[in-house]
């Protein structure tokens, strides 16, 4: 490949940040440089194959010098043989990624869903006290707004919350039943806890019948889409191809949900027995954990258990690689993952082909929620018929909820399906007075009002209120929220958060934010019925036509706020 | 090969295996409307505009999926007309459409795509800011488009984002599918993701070899060369007055086939048949641009 590469040059800091990620230049073969001419041939094919570690990069040069020069950039460039306008959009793609010098110190705050409106005394006190501060989306703290996020040049970032917590009594507990309990950085003591019994007992079944018995226990995806497990392994296990994947996907971005979180932190073991589970039951040779990078605590915890792991040797040589986001959330959407372990702009790609033929690098994967993997456990280790014993005929087995807002105990919670939502929220604590609306799902999801809030939370009891239980926040608004600013923030983060490569997505946030703010300032172009037409209209193109799931759920909130007439919305 | 039949729009058609519903749309002459689709380029199934309904699910790009013995496509229901319309409604609220082809045109009008029902466009600003995640809105009332300066950086290309609407022909048709030059990429994101050389760098700075294969991709007239922007500035580019013929390129042994356009008998354009096996449309600087000594005053 023939590049035309960056005139500036690393500084010796720049440069070792990258090589400590790529390796010394000395140890490759083949890398020339023609300096007369600026153009660069390098390495071939074999280093081509190593732009995955792009991003891993970009993040070294960040945690070096706390952005990204032009001297940086290019010698990523070069090192990976990659088009510097490639790297550029690629870098460029990612919020926690800049390109002009910073303070040593900035704290990004939380102004997301549950934070906006309780941030802003947090911003003004640390401006007063001269630190940076950079507003966020949903940092996954939302059980104590506001969350915060420190990042410092010279390190990597560090949460400002503790683990998030899990107010049940651990006894009955099935998913949760370790979190607080097991020390998260000892194998010895999650050993001792139960743990591995679930891959010690799927190496006695073999492949096969792990996957009779996920069949049989009806276990669905706990990350949104619901999508039975079996279906997807077997479609893995079957799918050509002599390279396949096993993601464990630790994006957890959906504003209101860090059930995830709780388990990454607290019991990491646990999700990484289930995904060797998954690698032995889909035969893949190669398995990966994104995270990101708004979790600090997880990221390191989920390294010292992978080391641990390895050093016991009870990973049967499958290689494991924790892989860390940059602020987007559509990285969570599973295509859009691929992207960016690959190291392009982390764009969503039509489908099919689906990723159980056509996944990471084009190569079969199977890609599952990280509670999904600790639910697998709970399957191979009670037996199919004791999980499905568990829940609904169509929603089985226990399921985590990360509730916040107006109640008394916010936190995760594990109920089994089918459970009222009323009785989660009594769990909860109750509310704190009388509830407005029940926002469930996340930013992506839908307002329930008072008058339905005893539904059964499972995936037909959601449907049966026109919701969807998405990835199980439950987001508690009491009667004196101005819901306009609520649901004006839902707009907001879509805008933002819109990768920009389908039409309809791009644009249609933009308007849809913008009718939103003409409606709430009485400032309508023709009448309150036009605009209420135009956002029908921009909610059916999202809908219908957008590329992936962040548009086509991008008008489900406003729709339901409309429909609901929340207060403040339209005035 | 095996034919395949499916139903579009309660008519029965059989075509080949691995055919697109696009494909199958085209054969029964169903006029479709694309915009990052082009014949020579692997779509980037981005712009939305040729969606149909298959079932009850979202909407499809045509020419994004096979098609499959038995399936029931429809291109006129409800849903798919105002799905398109809005794409239009959408696009011309934040871009320039004027100099699109005229196809584009065209369909915008039969859509009855309407583009001021969201506010007055703001103005032209530079849009280089690259950090993604925040933004101001708009002034309340107002559309945020698209709108930035011209960018005129030599005596070959005009650049004029403000009627880009990210199609992202102009990437692929400089990166791996055409040109292997990868001067441009997309960078930013969401409604600031925008085509850009590296750190927003002039284009004689970048890594450009000005083969002008994006300007023969572009749909739109955002990227242009410099002869036909100046001729429009001036009111005189008039392609009534236009004649196209054709020729071979006489630089070198490879044989590309040119496309020379005069006006009144002047040259003002030169390009290459996007269908001639050769070179799919593309050219080298010499090809497209390699003739200006014609007119020469030495």
């Amino acid at each position: 490949m023939d590049l035309r590469l960056l005139a500036a040059t690393p500084t010796d800091v720049e440069q070792d940040a990258v090589d400590s990620v790529i390796g010394l230049p000395e140890d490759r073969d083949g890398d020339r440089i023609d300096q007369a001419v600026g153009r660069v041939a390098l390495g071939g094919h074999q280093v081509r194959a190593e732009r995955h570690l792009l991003l891993p990069a970009l993040h070294s040069l960040r945690n070096a010098r706390g952005w990204i020069s032009e001297g940086g950039l290019g010698y990523v460039c070069e090192r990976l043989t990659i088009p510097p306008a490639e790297a550029y959009g690629v870098a460029t793609f990612y919020s926690l990624l800049g390109f002009e010098e910073r303070p040593d110190r900035m704290v990004h705050v939380c102004d997301d869903i549950m934070c906006v409106g309780r941030s802003e005394a947090t911003i003004t006190r640390l401006e007063a006290e001269g630190v940076s501060v950079a507003r966020s989306p949903c940092l996954g703290g939302c059980w104590s707004p506001p969350a915060t996020l420190e990042d410092a040049v010279g390190s990597t970032f560090a949460s400002g919350s503790d683990t998030p917590p899990v107010p049940q009594e651990p006894n009955g507990l099935r998913l949760l039943r370790r979190v607080g309990v097991v020390d998260p950085t000892s194998i010895g003591d999650y050993q001792e806890h139960g743990g591995f019994s679930a891959l010690r007992r799927a190496r006695e079944l073999g492949p096969e019948e792990v996957l009779n018995e996920l069949e049989r226990s009806n276990l669905r995806g706990r990350g949104g889409a619901a999508f039975p497990i079996a279906v997807k392994w077997r479609g893995v296990r079957a799918a050509e191809g002599a390279v396949k994947h096993v993601i464990a996907n630790g994006d957890e971005s959906e504003p209101g949900t860090f059930k995830d979180r709780v388990l990454m932190e607290a019991d990491p073991f646990a999700l990484i027995e289930g995904l060797l589970i998954a690698a032995e039951a889909t035969a893949a040779t190669k398995a990966w954990i994104y995270v990101r990078a708004e979790y600090p605590t997880a990221i390191e915890r989920l390294g010292t258990a992978i080391a641990a792991i390895e050093a016991a040797g009870l990973h049967d040589d499958l290689d494991i690689e924790i892989r860390v986001g940059a602020g987007a959330y559509i990285c969570g959407e599973e295509t859009s993952l691929f992207a960016s372990i690959e190291g392009q702009r982390g764009e969503p790609r039509q489908k099919p082909p689906f990723p159980t033929t056509s996944g990471l690098f084009l190569q079969p994967t199977a890609i599952n929620n990280i509670e999904t993997l600790v639910a697998v456990l709970e399957v191979i280790e009670q037996g199919a018929t004791a999980f499905a014993a568990v829940g609904t005929k169509d929603s089985t087995g226990p399921k985590l909820f990360s509730v916040s807002g107006d109640v008394h105990r916010p936190g995760v919670y594990e109920l089994p399906f089918g459970t009222p939502l009323g009785e989660l929220i009594a769990l909860a604590g109750g509310a704190r007075g009388q509830i407005g609306a029940v926002l469930l799902g996340g930013a992506a999801g839908t307002f329930i009002g008072p008058g339905d809030l005893n539904f059964e939370l499972s995936i037909e009891g959601a449907t049966g209120v026109g919701a969807m239980l998405g990835s199980g926040a439950v987001m508690v608004f009491n009667d004196s929220t101005d819901f306009g600013a609520i649901v004006r923030r839902i707009a907001a983060f879509f805008r933002d958060e819109s990768c920009g490569k389908c039409v309809p997505c791009r644009i249609g946030t933009v308007r849809q934010e913008e009718a939103l703010i003409r409606l709430a300032d009485g400032n309508v172009i023709d009448s309150v019925e036009s605009e209420l037409r135009l956002l029908a209209d921009i909610d059916a193109v999202m809908t219908d036509a957008s590329i992936c799931g962040l548009g086509r759920t991008a008008a489900a909130a406003v729709r339901s706020a409309i429909a609901l007439e929340l207060a403040g919305v339209i005035t | 090969m095996t034919d395949i039949t499916l139903s579009i729009d309660g008519k029965t058609i059989a075509v080949p295996q691995g055919a697109s519903i696009l494909d199958a749309c085209r054969t029964l002459e169903i006029d479709t409307p694309t915009l990052c689709f082009t014949e020579t380029l692997e779509p980037a199934y981005a712009c939305r505009a040729c969606v149909v309904e298959v079932g009850p699910g979202a909407l499809i790009p045509a020419c994004a999926r096979q098609v499959e013995e038995g399936m029931e496509v429809s291109t006129a229901s409800e849903r798919v007309i105002r799905s398109r319309r809005m794409v239009f409604e959408l696009l011309g609220s934040a871009t320039n459409l004027e100099r699109a082809d005229d196809d584009i045109l065209r369909w915008n009008d039969s859509l009855g795509a309407t583009k001021d029902r969201f506010g007055l466009p703001t103005k032209a600003r530079e849009r280089t800011a690259p950090h993604p995640g925040h933004h101001s809105p708009a002034r309340a009332g107002d559309a945020e488009s698209i709108q930035e300066p011209v960018k005129i950086e030599d005596d070959l290309y005009v650049r004029d984002y403000s009627a880009c609407i990210l199609c992202f022909r102009c990437v692929d048709a400089c990166g791996e599918q055409h040109q292997n030059t990868f001067a441009i990429a997309t960078a930013g994101r969401g409604f600031n993701a925008r085509i850009s050389t590296e750190f927003d760098f002039a284009l004689p700075d970048s890594a450009c070899v000005y083969c002008g294969n994006c300007i023969a991709v572009c749909p739109t007239g955002a990227l242009v060369g410099k002869i036909q922007w100046d001729l429009r500035l001036e009111g005189q580019w008039n392609p009534s007055r236009q004649e196209t013929k054709r020729s071979v390129c006489g630089y070198c042994g490879v044989g590309c086939n040119l496309e020379i356009t005069t006006q009144d008998g002047r040259i003002v354009e030169v390009g290459s048949p996007a269908d001639h096996d050769v070179t799919l449309g593309n050219l080298c600087i010499k090809g497209r641009f390699g003739w200006q000594f014609v007119y020469a005053d030495e």
